[in-house]
């Protein structure tokens, strides 16, 4: 520890800091404008100065490190003359139009040109014009009032993980830009609008739409990713016209992925559905609520009578809330079915019942900083959990050492020390040796459970993992959505368990979505006898309730989901917006409220559960799914639907302690160490990061970014040129009878004999399952 | 003493060199193993100050270097002479290179440093080929590389050709450079001493510093300290421009008389009066010829005069010369080789270069020359580097001394020293004895 006196307090700070983080435990303001928290020390807007005893000018309290018994005055005569003088230079070329600039009301700049700028500009010289660059989508630009604090540049860098911006030119003409001809691409680029302490970085969505003043802010939620960011989402006259992060150093720091950022363009979408609506002889009749609720309890009702309460199967979207997904449970079980599940684009469901509890990240999301190695198995890290993989990629360069086993190997931007690139059908048997080489490295036994049922060989990949991971000392297997959605994912579970053991570390599920873990604890999994979300499908329903889904692109076979849900007498879609492919197979659909427009919780990947209420009143007729299912309960006369808020909900969703409910442990699936077999082309399907939710799917902004590009066929070049095609050719992709036409890509971050198309994507939605076999021929 | 036996043709051979004298001393260090506190000791005995510039004592530089440092330390050599009026380091690279090679040996023998980069100015190509060449000679001859005089030490040289950039002369900015970077100052602390070129313990010295080692090692510290004067040791290059009848180079004892560096130089061009001196490169306060005719040219002198003794470049205007006009070139320097990185400076130099132009083109207002003061006080010491205060201490120094001509400037809309006098003193001159 080392004392420092600043504005003659005295206080005691750790050692190693500097001076503006001791005033800020001194509680004395330091104007900046380059400093942040999170970024490297850049020491160049210099509006930061401040005196210190025994030095000769004035000091960059950012970048001067505290010594003992150091005396700083940050608002003496000396420190406030320096950092006016600068504040006159950062104004001579800047504009002075604050009531035309979009930042106006909410700038660095502004609010400290009040306190040390002065009244008249001394400069009478012509002002320096800058041109704007085009960033992409997202990020509009006013490069005019940029002053170069390279704040967004020193993001790109270190916290995105690129330099996709940089300052180029010298003295005066210095000007921050894209690389030629390129955007911003990354998926976390909103925070530069964040950091940008003046207007030259601003929202492109959310350009001249409002002003700061006007807007209420309420805290929310992202009902997106497993990382459950918390939001300030703003709105004026109850629509939303911005999302803000909220800091929470334990979850998102002081970030937002672009999904989490701009997603609420959505919530205005044309397709936002406003009234309930029935089909009747083929068409959609717009209808009130106590008629649509009405025919969906005698309709339930007649099915179960007709053929039976297990012929009712409920669909819920594990987007949904804790308390939408316990009162569609307890709904369904009222009504006698087990038939319900949130677990859409899974297909191994081996592990239900012999699990020890709800399946989670095995860790704290903030302990990711601790770990000194890490096994990422099946895993599209960076775009499914963009922040997450932020978190990596910071612990990577203070000495985390990463491995990944799956059969993509696309830009991470941080170092994979080792890497298995091994098609999906090869990953159990390469994670089984990895365990073989763990437990000899470790000179242990592996569990009686998986004695002979491990591969006999160990390629040098595995072994390298196997002693990356040995050699740690705190060390964490984490089994991405690719393993979840994985046809034996509940292998790669005990796999990863034991290597887990076998190291004293840590192993958990990323998650696919903001409630994966909270479905399990609302209970929206089937129960005995019960059938699970791909069992529905293939085992097809008298009757459907869907929760906020579209049944063409949440499923794990859309195609078959269709059919599935086609040939139904009965599908009642609880859903917030439109589509084309409910209005095909539903026969209700019953508007419910979007995150902005109802009370919930998420429960992210670590197990924290986040509640937040409605920034906004609903949209037209919209009512909060809760309520309609709390409705829906009292109208079929169920027992236990009497909840006078959302909060009753949660606590009988969420009741007892819920860490003690979080246990990854499984025990009684029988591993094999077969692989698939040669010479089949294996299909490698991830969601794209914008496609994988219906609000993300309706965001405008978000679908101009590269990430929103359409699907293609991506292949190794070396398979490329087996099959006798080139880069850019349109094939035609064949999985069981049906087929889709793509341009293929050469991908060589891509196992050989993969071919790599997303699902949750109109274009390839024809397909089948995620995973299996498919054909690739010349179109 | 460099630059000493360097008239001849062909003086930057190794044989040239080693026929003078040259790479005894490292032999001498080497063979007898000495040790390297008395290296050290032998420099800081001499007195021998920075010759880029700042002037701190280069031994208690080198001393500065974490001895038991585990991992590699570096040593860079700042060839990147761009301050303008100064041209000496370029003249020892192209007549005698292997001075500062051997230079760059010992002191990486002193400092325990392994690797070191001579980071030359950009817009020489004939230099930088020549310090190629000369650093192939040393090599093939075993003086630099592994186990070099067959003792156990090695060290190995680079040349790293700079792209002209004024900045990169800069330490810091220097070693930006070499590691691939935009040439921009780092802020310190940290100081290079503990995290320079790649993160790792380095010293940067002055082309002519390290060409001044051999002879220290060879004469002895006391004996280079007694050429010049106490606190001013030994000889100094100097480089003598302007209105001067034979510019050039002039190697002279540290505390000689300006009064006689200025007749060595052939005496100001057509007998004219001398008006002013910027004694130490562009960046020094200029200093009025009266008083710099009374200095004697070393650290302490040139300092008590109210400027600074800097590169040692020497620039002499005689009385046709408008200050306005030549503070313009000047203020136009700096605000063209700002990097860009640090506030006042990236908008202040181009300030100052605005107000400056527009006194010289008539627009001048009354309350300019306060404006000018100003803006220079807000820049200096308040910048990463001293890139700011190089800029802002021209502008001082001229309106402090030369004020009324600025003012005449601004009032009567033209220039003090009537058109057809700066004509007459702009003209090509050619030198009687040529």
């Amino acid at each position: 520890m080392l004392e420092i006196e600043i504005d003659g307090k005295q206080v005691q700070v750790n050692d190693g800091s500097t001076v503006i983080e001791a005033a800020a435990v001194a509680g004395s303001y330091i104007p900046h404008f380059c400093y942040h928290k999170k970024l490297s020390i850049a020491a160049s807007c210099r509006m930061c100065l401040v005196q210190v005893e025994k030095a000769p000018k004035p000091l960059p309290a950012c970048a001067t490190p505290v010594t003992n018994g150091m005396k700083v005055w940050t608002h003496s005569e000396l420190a406030v003359k320096a950092q006016k003088g600068v504040m006159e230079f950062l104004l001579i070329n800047h504009p002075l139009d604050c009531p035309i600039c979009d930042q106006g009301g909410e700038c660095q700049l502004q609010d400290l040109a009040v306190g040390y700028g002065s009244t008249a500009s001394r400069y009478q010289e012509e002002k320096r014009v800058v041109f704007n660059k085009n960033l992409g989508a997202l990020v509009s630009t006013d490069m005019t009032r940029c002053i170069n604090c390279t704040r967004c540049v020193r993001f790109t860098t270190e916290i995105a993980g690129e330099m996709e911006l940089g300052q180029a030119f010298r003295g005066e003409h210095a000007e921050i830009m894209p690389f030629i001809e390129k955007t911003v691409d990354s998926e976390l680029s909103g925070n530069i609008i964040d950091l940008c302490p003046v207007g030259a970085l601003t929202s492109k969505p959310f350009r001249f739409a409002a002003r700061t003043w006007e807007l209420s802010r309420r805290k929310s939620v992202s009902p997106h990713d497993s990382l459950g960011a918390n939001l300030i989402v703003q709105t004026k006259h109850d629509v939303v016209k911005r999302v803000l992060p909220f800091e929470n150093e334990d979850v998102n720091e002081c970030w937002l992925s672009d999904k989490d950022r701009f997603s609420y363009e959505a919530l205005s979408s044309e397709q936002r559905l406003g009234a309930p609506m029935i089909r009747q002889g083929g068409q959609w009749k717009q209808v009130d609520w106590q008629a649509a609720l009405e025919f969906v309890a005698t309709g339930l009702r007649g099915v179960e009578r007709d053929h039976g309460a297990a012929s009712i199967g409920a669909l819920a979207s594990p987007h949904a809330t804790v308390e939408e997904l316990y009162l569609l449970q307890k709904l369904m079980r009222g009504l006698g079915s087990e038939n319900i599940d949130f677990r859409l684009r899974e297909v191994d469901f081996r592990a239900d019942g012999k699990r020890a509890g709800a399946p989670w990240l095995g860790m704290p999301i903030a302990g990711v900083k601790d770990l000194t190695r890490l096994l990422v198995v099946g895993s599209f890290l960076r775009k499914d959990a963009p922040l997450l993989a932020q978190r990596v990629r910071q612990a990577a360069k203070k000495g985390l050492h990463v491995s990944a086993i799956g059969p993509n190997a696309e830009e991470w931007l941080l170092p994979v020390r080792n890497r298995a690139l091994v098609a999906p059908s090869a990953m159990v048997a390469t994670l089984g040796q990895v365990v073989v080489a763990l437990a000899k490295e470790k000179g242990a036994e592996v569990s009686v459970a998986l004695l002979g049922k491990l591969p006999e060989t160990v390629s040098d990949e595995a072994l390298a993992i196997a002693q990356s991971l040995a050699s740690g000392r705190k060390v964490a297997v984490w089994l991405g959505n690719l393993a979840v959605q994985h046809a034996r994912a509940s292998e790669l579970q005990m796999l990863a368990q034991e290597i887990a053991r076998l190291t004293d570390g840590s192993f958990g599920f990323i998650g696919e979505a903001a409630n994966s873990v909270g479905g399990y604890l609302a209970g929206a999994v089937p129960g005995a006898g019960g059938l699970n979300a791909a069992a529905m499908i293939e085992q097809p329903r008298a009757a459907y309730v869907t929760l906020n889904l579209e049944p063409d692109l949440d499923l794990a076979n859309p195609a078959a989901a269709m059919a599935a849900l086609d040939g139904a007498q009965l599908v009642v879609a609880l859903t917030s917006f439109d589509s084309p492919s409910l209005r095909q197979v539903a026969d209700v659909m019953l508007p419910i409220a979007p995150f902005t427009e109802t009370s919930g919780t998420f429960v992210n990947c670590e197990g924290r559960a986040q509640s937040f209420t409605a920034v906004a009143k609903p949209f037209a007729d919209v009512r909060p799914g809760w309520k309609v299912l709390r409705v829906l309960g009292n109208l079929l006369a169920l027992e236990g639907f009497a909840h006078a808020d959302s909060e009753a909900v949660r606590a009988e969703a969420l009741a007892g302690d819920l860490a003690s409910r979080l246990d990854n442990g499984v025990e009684g699936i029988v591993v094999s160490s077969a692989t698939g077999p040669a010479g089949v082309l294996e299909r490698v399907a991830d969601v794209p990061i914008h496609f994988a939710d219906p609000i993300a799917r309706r965001a405008p902004s978000l679908q101009k970014t590269r990430d929103a590009a359409a699907p293609t066929a991506r292949i190794a070049p070396a398979t490329l040129a087996a099959l006798g095609l080139a880069a850019g050719d349109r094939v035609r992709v064949a999985q069981g009878t049906a087929s889709v036409e793509l341009v293929a890509q050469a991908d060589d971050g891509l196992a050989a004999g993969c071919v790599r198309v997303a699902a949750a994507h109109p274009s390839t939605a024809a397909l089948g399952a995620m995973s299996g076999d498919l054909s690739v021929e010349r179109a | 003493m460099i630059l000493a036996g360097c008239d001849g043709d062909r003086t930057w051979r190794l044989q040239d060199y080693v026929a003078r004298g040259g790479y005894s001393a490292l032999r001498k260090i080497l063979a007898e193993k000495i040790p390297q506190d008395a290296i050290i000791a032998e420099l800081k005995t001499s007195v021998l100050r920075g010759r880029g510039g700042a002037g701190f004592p280069t031994g208690l530089k080198w001393s500065f270097m974490p001895r038991s440092f585990p991992g590699d330390k570096y040593l860079a050599c700042n060839s990147d002479e761009g301050e303008p009026g100064t041209f000496k380091d370029r003249d020892i690279l192209r007549y005698n290179p292997h001075s500062v090679i051997e230079g760059m040996a010992i002191a990486a023998y002193a400092m325990g440093a392994a690797r070191g980069y001579n980071y030359i100015h950009g817009e020489i190509f004939e230099t930088y080929s020549r310090f190629e060449e000369a650093l192939a000679e040393a090599r093939e001859a075993g003086f630099i590389g592994r186990n070099i005089l067959g003792s156990d030490f090695s060290f190995e040289l680079f040349a790293h050709h700079g792209y002209g950039a004024y900045i990169c002369g800069e330490e810091t900015a220097l070693l930006e450079s070499i590691e691939g970077k935009k040439g921009q100052p780092r802020f310190k602390p940290p100081f290079p001493a503990s995290y320079g070129l790649y993160g790792k313990p380095t010293t940067i010295n002055n082309t002519e510093t390290f060409a001044s080692v051999p002879f220290i090692m060879n004469m002895g510290g006391e004996a280079f300290l007694n050429l010049g004067k106490p606190n001013n040791g030994g000889m100094k290059l100097f480089s003598v421009s302007g209105h001067v009848n034979r510019p050039g180079n002039y190697e002279i004892p540290l505390g000689t008389p300006f009064a006689e560096l200025l007749e060595m130089a052939g005496g100001m061009r057509g007998g004219r009066k001398i008006k002013a001196v910027i004694p130490g490169g562009s960046s020094a306060p200029v200093v009025p010829g009266g008083v710099m005719m009374d200095c004697t040219m070393d650290y302490d002198s040139i300092s008590k005069a109210g400027s600074m003794l800097g590169s040692g470049a020497v620039i002499v205007m005689d009385e046709t010369t408008c200050m306005v006009k030549a503070l313009e070139r000047l203020s136009y320097f700096y605000f063209e080789e700002s990097c860009g990185q640090c506030t006042p400076c990236r908008e202040g130099t181009g300030w100052l270069y605005r107000v400056v132009h527009r006194i010289e083109h008539g627009l001048g207002r009354p309350d300019d020359l306060d404006l000018l003061n100003s803006v220079t006080t807000n820049i200096m010491g308040r910048t990463i580097c001293a890139l700011g205060d190089a800029a802002s201490m021209p502008v001082q120094s001229f309106v402090k001394h030369f004020g009324s001509e600025f003012e005449y400037h601004i009032e009567n809309k033209k220039c003090l020293v009537p058109p057809e006098v700066q004509r007459a003193g702009s003209q090509i001159y050619v030198s009687p004895s040529c």
